[in-house]
């Protein structure tokens, strides 16, 4: 089986994530694996780092991990889950700056096709470009 | 005076139970010009932090700020999450690295600051919780071994939060408010100011 680079989305909304995820699905199909998290341990609006290594765990490839988030606090707490990962793991995922819908419907596309970590992350990053 | 493994135990505790006091302050700030939840996300991380007291303060210092580090990262959310918990995280970390207390105090203290504004990419002047702590680091190099440093150093952090008022923010939530931002207390630049003068008065008090 060829291996796939795994696609995270971390919004403040867990509606937002699980609608992107849902997107992401219906337009690439299921060969990616894609996870989500969003909401704060209370069940608020926000993101939580456990629940962000929990998502990049869910969407493990040995291709690596793209994280697509939405506001600032997403993507704070999404290096931090990065940095928490083990060592070996941690240079196989980033945190794209791309916006969150686009970006992971982009990113998980360029992922299908068996792209490398690094260009999936600069597909979603043109996404950003002036 | 040196770091006695009571004293640090104490200083968690009355450090944490300000915070949790003052979360519906701190919400009522955010709720100005963020999202509103500061003062939740701090108490429930400083919550856990209670929780943790006698293991934390069983483990030798720089192991124990880590661990303090740790915990607020996985349990406060938002971003105040990951800049406290790194900034607790990188001070146990110096501590590790031939620092030592009370002598290389503001090495350690800077080291956390240090990761404060590598994490939310910042710096003073942008109205966000590094317009208390640098001040606060500042006061400790060149107050350092004066007798008066604690009521320095409280002065400076409650001087350092009310001149976040007048701030226009460029970081954080804040930031999208614009010129609105002007005219309210930075809630991070308080629950840092809160941890601060928790910190002195407790050290105050056993002078």
């Amino acid at each position: 089986m060829n291996d796939t680079v795994g696609i995270v989305i971390v919004s403040h909304s867990k509606d937002i994530a699980k609608g992107t995820a849902d997107m992401v699905r219906q337009m690439v199909g299921s060969e990616v694996k894609v996870a989500f998290c969003g909401g704060n341990p209370d069940g608020g609006l926000g993101t939580s780092v456990p629940s962000i290594i929990d998502a990049i765990n869910d969407a493990w490839s040995a291709k690596g991990v793209a994280i697509l988030v939405d506001l600032g606090g997403a993507e704070t707490n999404s290096e931090m889950a990065v940095e928490m990962l083990e060592p070996v793991r941690r240079d196989l995922v980033v945190v794209c700056n791309a916006p969150i819908v686009e970006g992971a419907v982009m990113a998980a596309t360029e992922a299908a096709g068996g792209s490398s970590l690094a260009q999936v992350r600069a597909v979603a990053e043109e996404l950003s470009a002036d | 005076m040196s770091l006695q493994p009571e004293t640090f135990k104490s200083l968690v505790k009355v450090a944490a139970e300000q915070v949790i006091s003052c979360a519906p302050e701190l919400t009522s700030l955010d709720q100005a010009i963020g999202d509103g939840d500061h003062g939740i996300n701090m108490k429930r991380g400083f919550e856990a932090v209670l929780g943790k007291l006698d293991t934390i303060s069983a483990q030798p210092l720089d192991e124990a700020l880590k661990t303090i580090g740790k915990t607020l990262v996985m349990t406060v959310g938002g971003a105040s999450g990951p800049l406290y918990g790194s900034f607790f995280l990188a001070a146990g970390e110096a501590l590790s690295h031939d620092k030592h207390l009370p002598d290389d105090l503001a090495d350690v203290f800077g080291s956390g600051v240090n990761a404060v504004s590598a994490r939310g990419r910042s710096q003073a002047g942008e109205k966000t919780m590094l317009d208390v702590l640098v001040p606060v680091l500042e006061t400790l190099k060149t107050a350092a071994g004066q007798p008066d440093l604690i009521e320095r150093v409280r002065i400076t952090a409650t001087e350092a939060v009310a001149r976040t008022a007048p701030m226009q923010a460029t970081k954080g939530r804040a930031s999208f408010l614009g010129p609105r931002s002007v005219g309210h207390v930075d809630p991070g630049a308080r629950s840092s100011c809160v941890l601060v003068q928790a910190v002195c008065a407790r050290l105050e008090e056993q002078q």
